[in-house]
């Protein structure tokens, strides 16, 4: 990545005394107004997740009892799950080199290939969800007892869903605004954060829904 | 390598349309108008709500014309039920703190002077500027519908506790219909203020102009940053609570619910939740959600008592290190909304020691205000009078903070009138006080027309008076153990106080009569005020180096570069006793 040298280097003379000046106008710590206002959606959208991973810990821990119903089969379909998620942001990566290198062609197809890879995700998860529907799980009741299991199961990971979900949309239209050359590399990048935000939630989600609930031996 | 586009100017044109300039526009200052008047609409309304409350309260049969229209159920030929009142005091108490005291200091005055008094165009992401404002917009129409809709408003309270929120329409009058709405509301409401938060943070970061350095803005800028921190970090868990909130309601889900929970003789069928779990996520907003309050209001307050005493700012750095740490010590606090929960002395404890440190940083800022007034040539501008009455009414407010952090006191007063006017005088009326004082302020620039000070005058002293006979009495009369949330008191022991709360009542009839001077003067003025010129009080900030009003694009395509700070006050130059942000940079002024 590069940074342009950024205004930070100037100094002025105001009033006899020597201050560090920024340009002004733009790019005070080399961050684009884009790729800060991202950050900080990233930073209130983790906190709205914390807020709701918090409520699962809360009513897990003051549970009882709580079901650890997945089999093998279910977190080895998590873990290829895990593994698309991760796969599509090294494909992220790809796309924004490629964006600041100025390469569309190939910005574009690294693009495709991770919403693709947020589609398969989508894909696998809903063929899950829809099997544990079919053995009775609802946000209000469950073969296992304990109700809250189905709650905290479906909160959490369709949270995460619905953001995989606008993620897929979100990259598809990037790739066509940047193959049309409307969009910049900033805004490439942008999206990649998002991305790698969207996977970095998904890695506390699965072992917390996942691994804590697998079935023992 | 391509190097990294400049995106940052905005170069839009001013628009033509009736559509694009004044409803869906762009222009901050545009939506910091619209966001000011929809305070001002959720302003009239609370206060109509807190008379008919207090009506109530006082002569609990009265008729009161057309409520038994609004809601045939809750006012069968307009007598108040005691159900209605708690539905009311739902209403008034969310449109007060969301819609009045989150929106009109941060979103109002922000939007319209944040980007004027940095140097810039406009915020940062003028369309997401936009689409704030019009969610909310949505999230007041929501509120506004309760009172509409079948059984009427919710009788939870703004806190919206659960069980009693979380049940149902099996619970009381308004949990259907009512209470969904108001959850759809506060969510919509967090989106449109995380969207805002993010914006004026990015628009203090990136768009300053040249010379502008932190420490040369504006405690007013500093202010709406460090609220907009507090919004980004808070409303966040408010939408996910809500969220949790509106699945329990509807998808069957048990968060805040527990098992073996009797409704009116129904057995819930609910098992596995915490009615706690929501106080703790409603608190983590909330706590922060005071200080989103009442900070802009310092900001305001330590900007009119500088430019009004013609003296700088005391302590400028130490009223920003301050603001900073009363931001971050409000995240460490909710537990003191909890004290009666049932939790551990050693969590009250905890909760308690940094409740009573914020007094520390809170107190600092009140001394240097009184600081910076000592010794200035005064003017008693209308907005001067409302910047003295802010320092009054918050150390009043605050000092019955001190006596609500102690957990030991706290269990007894927490029922109490004690807390209502405890709350009120120190982020209700406080708040409002920094609004008044901006809008006497600010008025000219914004429609380039002087309010009238006679009016102004008159409008400060009855409220002044007013807000210390509304809510002194009710912390001796919460001190006696007048228990607060009941709609009247017939034939109980607490009928020896109820002459405390008919002068009450009066006094907020009265006070709320005089709103009507100024919204008489607001209006008037707007068309009839007198012509206001580029600088009327004399200041040094950026937003009165422009015309009043300002142009579409704020400086007229020029940049300003700025070479002073934002208080020279109290020197001697060009036979001004100011220098003006954007003043050529010279010799160091005589003073």
């Amino acid at each position: 990545m590069s940074h342009s040298s950024g205004p930070l280097s100037a100094t002025a003379v105001h009033d006899g005394r020597d201050l560090p000046v920024w340009g002004g106008g733009a790019l005070p710590y080399a961050v684009p107004s884009k790729k800060l206002g991202m950050w900080l959606f990233i930073v209130s959208d983790a906190i709205t997740f914390s807020a709701v991973i918090f409520a699962y810990g809360y009513l897990r821990l003051a549970a009882p009892a709580w079901p650890r119903p997945f089999e093998t089969a279910s977190i080895v379909n998590a873990t290829v799950m895990t593994f698309v998620l991760l796969s599509s942001s090294v494909a992220m990566v790809l796309a924004v080199r490629a964006s600041s290198l100025g390469k569309v062609s190939g910005a574009v197809g690294w693009l495709v290939a991770t919403a693709l890879g947020g589609v398969i995700f989508d894909i696998l998860h809903i063929r899950e969800w829809l099997g544990l529907i079919a053995e009775g799980v609802r946000p209000f009741s469950n073969p296992w007892g304990t109700p809250m299991f189905g709650a905290a199961f479906f909160t959490m990971t369709g949270l995460h869903m619905i953001h995989v979900t606008i993620g897929v949309v979100y990259l598809l239209i990037i790739a066509v605004g940047f193959g049309r050359r409307k969009l910049s590399a900033v805004d490439v990048e942008v999206s990649g954060l998002y991305w790698h935000f969207v996977d970095l939630v998904w890695m506390f989600i699965f072992p917390l829904v996942y691994l804590l609930s697998a079935k023992m031996a | 390598m391509e190097s990294m586009p400049m995106e940052v100017q905005h170069h839009h044109t001013a628009p033509t349309s009736f559509i694009r300039k004044y409803v869906f526009s762009v222009d901050h200052k545009v939506i910091g108008k619209q966001y000011y008047f929809l305070a001002i609409f959720s302003v009239f309304v609370g206060m109509v709500l807190s008379w008919l409350v207090r009506i109530h309260l006082v002569w609990p049969n009265i008729h009161i014309w057309g409520l038994g229209v609004l809601s045939p159920t809750g006012a069968p030929g307009g007598v108040m039920s005691p159900d209605y009142y708690l539905s009311l005091l739902t209403v008034h108490g969310t449109l007060m703190v969301f819609f009045v005291l989150t929106t009109a200091p941060q979103a109002g005055f922000g939007n319209y002077a944040l980007p004027i008094q940095i140097g810039a165009e406009d915020m940062a992401f003028p369309v997401l500027n936009m689409l704030s404002f019009w969610v909310t917009f949505l999230a007041l129409c929501a509120l506004v519908a309760t009172l509409f809709v079948k059984d009427g408003p919710p009788i939870s309270g703004w806190t919206a506790y659960p069980p009693l929120s979380a049940v149902g329409s099996d619970a009381g009058p308004g949990l259907g219909m009512g209470q969904n709405l108001w959850a759809v509301s506060i969510a919509l409401f967090c989106v449109g203020s995380l969207l805002g938060a993010l914006n004026f943070i990015v628009t203090t970061v990136d768009l300053r102009c040249k010379g502008m350095t932190l420490m040369r803005m504006p405690l007013t800028c500093w202010a709406w940053l460090i609220t907009a921190i507090l919004s980004l970090l808070s409303f966040a868990v408010l939408f996910a609570a809500c969220v949790l909130l509106f699945l329990d309601r509807n998808a069957g889900t048990s968060f805040f619910l527990p098992a073996g929970l009797l409704v009116n003789g129904k057995l819930q069928n609910h098992s596995g939740g915490s009615p706690l779990l929501w106080q703790h996520l409603f608190w983590f907003f909330g706590h922060p959600e005071v200080y989103i309050a009442i900070v802009p209001g310092f900001g305001v307050i330590s900007h009119v008592l500088s430019v009004f005493s013609r003296k700088p700012v005391l302590g400028y750095k130490v009223i920003v290190g301050c603001l900073l740490s009363i931001g971050f010590l409000s995240f460490t606090v909710w537990g003191h909304h909890m004290f009666l929960s049932g939790m551990s002395p050693y969590s009250g404890f905890l909760f308690s020691i940094p409740t009573l440190i914020i007094t520390i940083p809170a107190t600092i800022v009140s001394l240097l205000w009184l600081g910076t007034v000592y010794g200035g040539r005064l003017r008693f501008t209308t907005s001067m009078m409302f910047g003295l009455g802010f320092i009054s009414v918050f150390v009043t407010g605050g000092l019955g903070g001190m006596f609500l952090a102690q957990p030991s006191l706290d269990i007894f007063l927490h029922g109490t009138y004690f807390v209502v006017g405890h709350f009120h005088m120190v982020m209700g009326v406080a708040a409002i006080f920094g609004m008044f004082a901006g809008t006497y302020f600010w008025f000219p620039k914004m429609f380039g027309r002087m309010l009238n000070e006679k009016l102004g005058k008159v409008h400060f002293w009855i409220t002044f008076v007013g807000v210390y006979c509304i809510f002194m009495p009710m912390h001796f009369i919460g001190l006696e153990g007048m228990p607060r949330r009941y709609s009247s008191f017939v034939n109980d022991a607490m009928q020896p106080l109820m002459p405390v709360h008919t002068f009450m009542t009066i006094a907020a009839l009265t006070t709320g009569a005089a709103q009507f001077i100024f919204f008489f003067n607001l209006f008037w003025s707007m068309y009839k005020g007198a012509k206001a010129p580029d600088n009327p009080w004399e200041s040094t900030t950026l937003e009165w180096t422009v015309p009043s009003p300002p142009p579409f694009d704020n400086f007229g395509g020029k940049h300003p570069v700025v070479s002073y700070d934002a208080y020279e006050y109290g020197v001697t130059r060009n036979g001004k006793d100011y220098i003006m942000q954007t003043d050529p940079p010279g010799q160091p002024a005589s003073s």
